[in-house]
């Protein structure tokens, strides 16, 4: 199973223009709280995703909204000349296809 | 966010709901470093123009506020003078009479620098570095304003107010914060207000958001009935484009959002309840910087040649070092250092660069050669070269001339115009929350 089919939504966005949020919000709180306790998306799979050590890597379960976010400072700031994606909208690719364990 | 529209019957509705004030946020980073650095504006005079009109012919009836903040994207003085011309505007054509208070954000920059020296600027996460050097090149520089400046102009009988850069939730808790409402449950409210529609369930265009404060609780309920909102859009409502869904950092204090407590009051509005505030050791205002990055010239195309496409990295590896060479002869050696040549390829990694794990390409790929010189004049010139050497660049298998891309434009160069970098994500520490903020007020009839 794929990360996707157990999440209502999955996107990536600005936390200004220095950072870079992701949010995982999952359809049921049963499907939160096995990915979560699993541990299925951690520092260490996120730093390597994104290059990063994994201290730079902040991850946030939660339980109010059945979500996990997680914050990376941005590989280049929005807007520079470098940059792909201003908004930091479509960043989440790799999350959508993560592996899930029946 | 105004200019991004509401449906006018929500506010309609919003208004027999009897609100003290009426607010909409005017700006964000979220567009990049253009419109702080050119003082361009995201949406257009028309845009601003519709919204503002109908919340001050709302608020103007029921004699309550109007609050405004982050006027045209990035809150400069001449983006703030702009939004306060369109209210002139709206006043003379409509027959108003009302108190304008504007409140300007851009900063000065031997204040910055005096306050550099003095220790008392501050970087955030992955701030880059800072020095008077950086102060100087700055286009504009705005500092993010909190409550206070909106309080200090409804205290002097402003009736339509409009800041320069502010903090998207200082609009919304000026007015209780300053009833004398709890500040935890007020910021909580702002946060979830600052987006409108934002919160609901699922939000199909933009609208109107209504909260309802008090001591101990607020609660949200859409003006439109199409919406509703529900324990779990609320609090998702947290997560967005915010690092963490559990702290609010303004100016004066952060409000923890950690033990707040979400429930529904019916099948559409939900009562928020829990959260605290803990008052700043130090007053902070964060600042927004953009500095010329230089002058861009773009050539668009796309590749659809298998021939090409299987040993397409060699390819454009050769064609980059071609066209280089080509620069260099054209314009000597030293050109190196004045320009540089980037390409984005769509169909390969233009989201995510070089971040991207996936290998896999498809028939065809879309090409952007990217030239930045430090003149308009020296990148249109190079992107005249840069896109005649690759229109041709050989692959081994043809022999004769080859065009292996295809152009969708005559020229197929396009000018881009100055482009900006934002250079600051630092705090100052201000002698009082007022300080940075000069506040003019004029009667507009």
């Amino acid at each position: 199973m794929k990360l996707w089919q157990i999440t209502k939504l999955i996107r990536s966005k600005n936390a200004g223009a220095f950072e870079l949020t992701f949010d995982v919000i999952f359809k049921d709180r049963a499907g939160y709280e096995k990915v979560r306790d699993a541990k299925l998306i951690n520092a260490d799979w996120f730093g390597k995703t994104f290059r990063l050590k994994p201290d730079a890597v902040t991850i946030i379960n939660y339980d109010a909204a059945n979500a996990i976010k997680i914050t990376i400072p941005r590989p280049i700031i929005s807007g520079d000349i470098m940059d792909t994606d201003v908004f930091g909208g479509q960043q989440y690719g790799p999350l959508v296809e993560l592996d899930v364990p029946e | 966010m105004l200019g991004s529209g509401f449906k006018e019957e929500t506010l309609k509705r919003a208004m027999a709901l009897k609100p003290d004030f009426i607010g909409a946020d005017s700006g964000s980073t979220d567009p990049g470093p253009h419109h702080l650095g050119s003082e361009e504006t995201q949406f257009s005079d028309a845009a601003y123009k519709r919204d503002l009109r109908l919340m001050i012919l709302a608020a103007r009836e029921a004699k309550i506020p109007v609050i405004v903040g982050s006027a045209c994207t990035a809150g400069t003085d001449a983006q703030l003078e702009r939004l306060c011309n369109i209210a002139r505007d709206i006043a003379r054509e409509d027959k108003l009479n009302f108190k304008l208070a504007a409140i300007h954000s851009e900063q000065d920059r031997g204040y910055l620098k005096q306050k550099l020296r003095e220790g008392r600027i501050k970087p955030l996460a992955n701030a880059p570095h800072l020095d008077d050097a950086v102060i100087d090149r700055s286009a504009h520089i705005v500092g993010m304003c909190g409550i206070e400046p909106y309080i200090e102009a409804l205290n002097n009988g402003a009736e339509v107010i409009i800041a320069g850069r502010s903090s998207d939730t200082s609009i919304f808790s000026a007015m209780p914060v300053m009833k004398g409402i709890n500040p935890a449950t007020v910021w909580h409210a702002a946060k979830i207000l600052e987006c409108g529609a934002a919160c609901v369930v699922m939000r199909k265009y933009p609208d109107c958001m209504f909260a309802t404060v008090s001591d101990d609780s607020f609660t949200i309920e859409p003006p439109n009935p199409d919406y509703r909102c529900d324990p779990a859009s609320v609090a998702s409502h947290n997560l967005y484009e915010n690092a963490t869904p559990y702290e609010l950092i303004e100016p004066s204090g952060v409000c923890n959002m950690f033990n707040a407590r979400y429930e529904a009051v019916s099948d559409r509005a939900v009562r928020v309840s829990g959260s605290t505030f803990k008052k700043a050791d130090r007053y902070t205002i964060k600042l927004e910087g953009a500095e010329l990055a230089g002058y861009q010239s773009l050539v668009i195309g796309s590749v659809r040649d298998p021939v090409i496409l299987r040993q397409f990295d060699g390819w454009m590896e050769g064609l980059i070092k071609a066209a280089k060479d080509r620069i260099a002869a054209v314009m000597g050696a030293d050109i190196e250092s004045k320009y540089r040549l980037d390409v984005r390829v769509f169909g390969k990694n233009a989201a995510m660069g070089s971040l991207e794990p996936e290998t896999k390409i498809g028939h065809e790929l879309g090409l952007l050669f990217q030239i930045t010189a430090e003149s308009q004049k020296l990148a249109t010139s190079l992107a005249r070269s840069v896109g005649h050497i690759a229109v041709h660049y050989p692959v081994p298998e043809w022999t004769g001339l080859i065009t292996g891309i295809a152009f969708c434009y005559s020229p197929a160069e396009i000018d881009r115009g100055p482009c900006y970098r934002f250079n600051l994500n630092h705090v100052v520490e201000p002698a009082s929350p007022l300080e940075m903020f000069k506040i003019e007020y004029e009667n507009v009839k």
